[in-house]
């Protein structure tokens, strides 16, 4: 499955260790949750760099005490209509200001796009692989958004209330016939 | 009404492409049936018995004239001239072609119109009171803080893919008329102790298969923090709402399993994280909002003009409909007049294209190009100089929505039904069409005064048959259509759920079952303006149990 990154295809340097197998010191290793919190002191002082499985059942305050020598966390998205993970993202960007890898994994396709990125995700692992080069594209769809979200982008109503316009061409795009 | 500037007007067209692309790759085969489907969900499009169908938002009920007019165009070029209103106050197409959908929605944008937050597992089209900004019971106009809460549901990142939809009605007024109590969040606007506007917190109310009355989680919160306490209620249902069974997945039953008070002390531990960040109203956002919405200019008028009392005087017909139909306005000289979609024999809450087209006009001619749509499946002119009440009866009769039977036995709400819906496990708009006729005496419906029936084909419950003052649910039993009767069920400021009457009768005899309930309610009241629910509240069910369940 393509890993997307920046709006490109990217190799994934993180290499997945299973529960018990032993974690290598110079290699950027991926652990799921219950190891990371088991072996934290051992794990976290490694050369190499740890991500982190988080899944969307649990709550990720319990992270929070270990983001600052974290690298990446990937969170779950079972399927399309499970939306757990968008809390999960915006609460780890947002509340505890993590600012390293946020990887959106499973069913992941292309109209979720805007808004796993708005949500705080900055790497995809999509499921079609057709679905990846559509990313630039998928991003572009909207201009308008209404909710401040960490991603950042100014609001309808900040920029009414700035006196900033609506680029043109998206006022008449999808009215042509 | 509000007025769509550039920004709305630019994610609405946005959208549409975004829409015509999904369906393009559907058509292509790129996209899988299941994959589509949470896709067309999210821009209001089911898949029924017979074909697509097309539910289209009306944003708290509010429509303009040339809204409308769209309406007509759309239900004449792509469907079968005709829309049913829902008890959502949106609008139902029921014979829609896939491939058609792009370019029907594109015609909808044009006016403003779509089909988002219509269906799929987000945040729904907000609803309040059909009267809201002439109501004189209310306290301000719910309508703003309406369009706010649209605008951030709109699309909302976080909760787009919620355990399941998620409905959110307001009233500012003291007369519920928006059924706030059976939502998943109802929104009061009220005073507080030191004379500032608010909103009292009501969540976890819901009908279905799990019916509750909401709890009060916050009795009053300042309008700063509308946002941020939506926010911080949504969070926690996302994260914490059940998905491993439908059923259990709205949010009733999380704020049941924990209890009113804990679901509260988690959505204060939220709210106190986020309450002064980005999403804080501020006054210039509000003024903003408000400067958007567009208010008549009303001429000085006095009420009960010469021309309404000649005409009162001289046509029973006209002084029937009125004293039934029309209400009193904040502004002097005004009325606010009701449009009864619900004529003997008719499914209820379906309107013509052309009756759409009509009424339009004369909205443009008589309430200042504006109309509404009501939870009750009926439609309303909001602004209508009393002088003009007796030329406009008589454009209204003769386009058949002037029955005068608003709030009485016959304006039935209903689902559609084994007639349209998947869902269904029984017919529902034939059940209302025979009450209709077993009632079509005005006469009688005035004997017997207020009386809400509401009918569901199914246990999901979309013809709100909990709240109704008798209400009527279709089960089905070894493949045949039964129907379970409740009396005493409320959706206003009193609400309350309806008790059941006694086993579930069948198909043939729920007009017969309806009537001996009635009759029975004829003798047991006290005296005449005793309504229904007041005799069905003092003598509870036994006294209608004993005389139905004698003759059947």
């Amino acid at each position: 499955m393509p890993l997307i990154k920046n709006g490109s295809i990217v190799d994934d340097r993180f290499v997945r260790v299973l529960d018990d197998a032993p974690v290598p010191d110079d290699f950027a290793v991926l652990v799921p949750a219950a190891r990371l919190l088991a072996d934290a002191s051992e794990i976290l002082t490694r050369t190499g760099a740890t991500g982190v499985l988080w899944p969307n059942d649990r709550n990720v305050a319990e992270l929070a005490p270990y983001l600052d020598r974290v690298a990446l966390v990937t969170l779950a998205f079972p399927n399309f209509r499970d939306g757990r993970a968008y809390s999960q993202a915006r609460i780890l960007r947002e509340r505890y200001h993590f600012r390293g890898e946020l990887r959106a994994t499973g069913q992941v396709l292309r109209d979720q796009f805007l808004f796993l990125y708005r949500a705080g995700f900055d790497a995809f692992e999509v499921s079609k692989a057709a679905d990846a080069p559509a990313f630039i594209k998928a991003m572009a769809t909207y201009s308008v958004f209404y909710q401040p979200t960490g991603d950042g982008r100014p609001t309808a109503a900040a920029r009414r209330l700035a006196g900033t316009s609506v680029k043109s061409h998206h006022e008449t795009a999808g009215t042509a016939r | 009404m509000y007025v769509y500037d550039a920004f709305d007007r630019a994610l609405l067209a946005q959208r549409v492409e975004d829409f015509r692309d999904q369906v393009a790759r559907r058509i292509s085969g790129e996209l899988t049936e299941e994959e589509f489907k949470p896709l067309r969900l999210m821009n209001g499009v089911y898949l029924q018995l017979h074909a697509y169908m097309l539910r289209i938002a009306i944003p708290y009920g509010s429509l303009s004239s040339d809204q409308l007019r769209t309406l007509a165009l759309v239900t004449r070029r792509y469907d079968r001239n005709y829309g049913h209103f829902t008890t959502r106050q949106n609008l139902q197409l029921n014979w829609i072609k896939l491939s058609d959908l792009p370019d029907l929605m594109a015609d909808l944008a044009t006016a403003k119109l779509h089909g988002m937050q219509t269906s799929g597992n987000c945040v729904r089209n907000v609803t309040t009171d059909q009267w809201a900004g002439v109501a004189p019971d209310e306290i301000e106009d719910p309508r703003i803080w309406a369009e706010i809460l649209r605008q951030h549901s709109t699309m909302h990142p976080e909760f787009t893919f919620l355990p399941r939809k998620f409905k959110i009605a307001l009233t500012a007024a003291t007369h519920d008329r928006a059924a706030i109590r059976v939502h998943d969040i109802g929104l009061r606007m009220h005073r507080n102790g030191a004379g500032e506007t608010g909103f009292e917190v009501v969540v976890g109310g819901g009908l279905g298969r799990s019916p509750f009355i909401g709890k009060t989680i916050k009795p009053f919160l300042h309008k700063r923090d509308l946002l941020t306490y939506v926010e911080a209620i949504l969070r926690v249902y996302n994260q914490y709402g059940r998905r491993d069974n439908i059923y259990k997945a709205r949010i009733k039953i999380l704020v049941h399993e924990l209890g009113a008070e804990k679901f509260a002390s988690e959505v204060e531990a939220e709210w106190q994280s986020i309450k002064d960040g980005a999403l804080a109203i501020d006054d210039a956002f509000v003024a903003d909002i408000r400067a958007r919405f567009r208010y008549p200019t009303y001429e000085v008028l006095a009420d009960d003009p010469a021309e309404l009392k000649k005409a009162q005087a001289a046509s029973p017909r006209f002084a029937t409909w009125h004293k039934n139909s029309v209400a009193p306005h904040r502004v002097p000289g005004y009325a606010i007049v009701t449009l009864s979609l619900k004529p003997e024999g008719a499914p209820p809450g379906d309107a013509t294209s052309e009756q759409m087209d009509a009424i339009a006009d004369l909205a443009d001619r008589y309430s200042f190009s504006e109309i509404r749509v009501g939870h009750e499946q009926n439609l309303v002119l909001p602004h209508v100089a009393q002088r003009d009440l007796p030329a406009l009866w008589e454009q209204l009769d003769r386009i058949g929505v002037a029955t005068p039977n608003v709030s009485l036995v016959s304006d039935i709400i209903a689902c559609p039904g084994l007639d349209y819906c998947s869902l269904a496990n029984t017919r529902s708009i034939p059940v209302a069409q025979e009450l209709t006729r077993r009632f079509k005496n005005l006469d009688t419906q005035r004997e017997i005064g207020r009386l809400h029936i509401n009918i569901s084909g199914c246990i999901n419950a979309c013809g709100h048959h909990h709240v109704g003052h008798i209400g009527i649910l279709g089960v089905e039993k070894n493949g045949q259509e039964f129907f379970q009767i409740t009396l005493g069920g409320r959706a206003d400021e009193k609400a309350e759920l309806g008790a059941l009457l006694g086993p579930a009768v069948p198909y043939e005899e729920v007009a017969d079952v309806v009537e001996d309930v009635v009759a029975a309610y004829i003798e047991l009241r006290e005296r005449p303006n005793e309504i229904f629910l007041d005799t069905v509240k003092r003598v509870g069910v036994e006294p209608f149990k004993e005389r139905v369940y004698a003759t059947h």
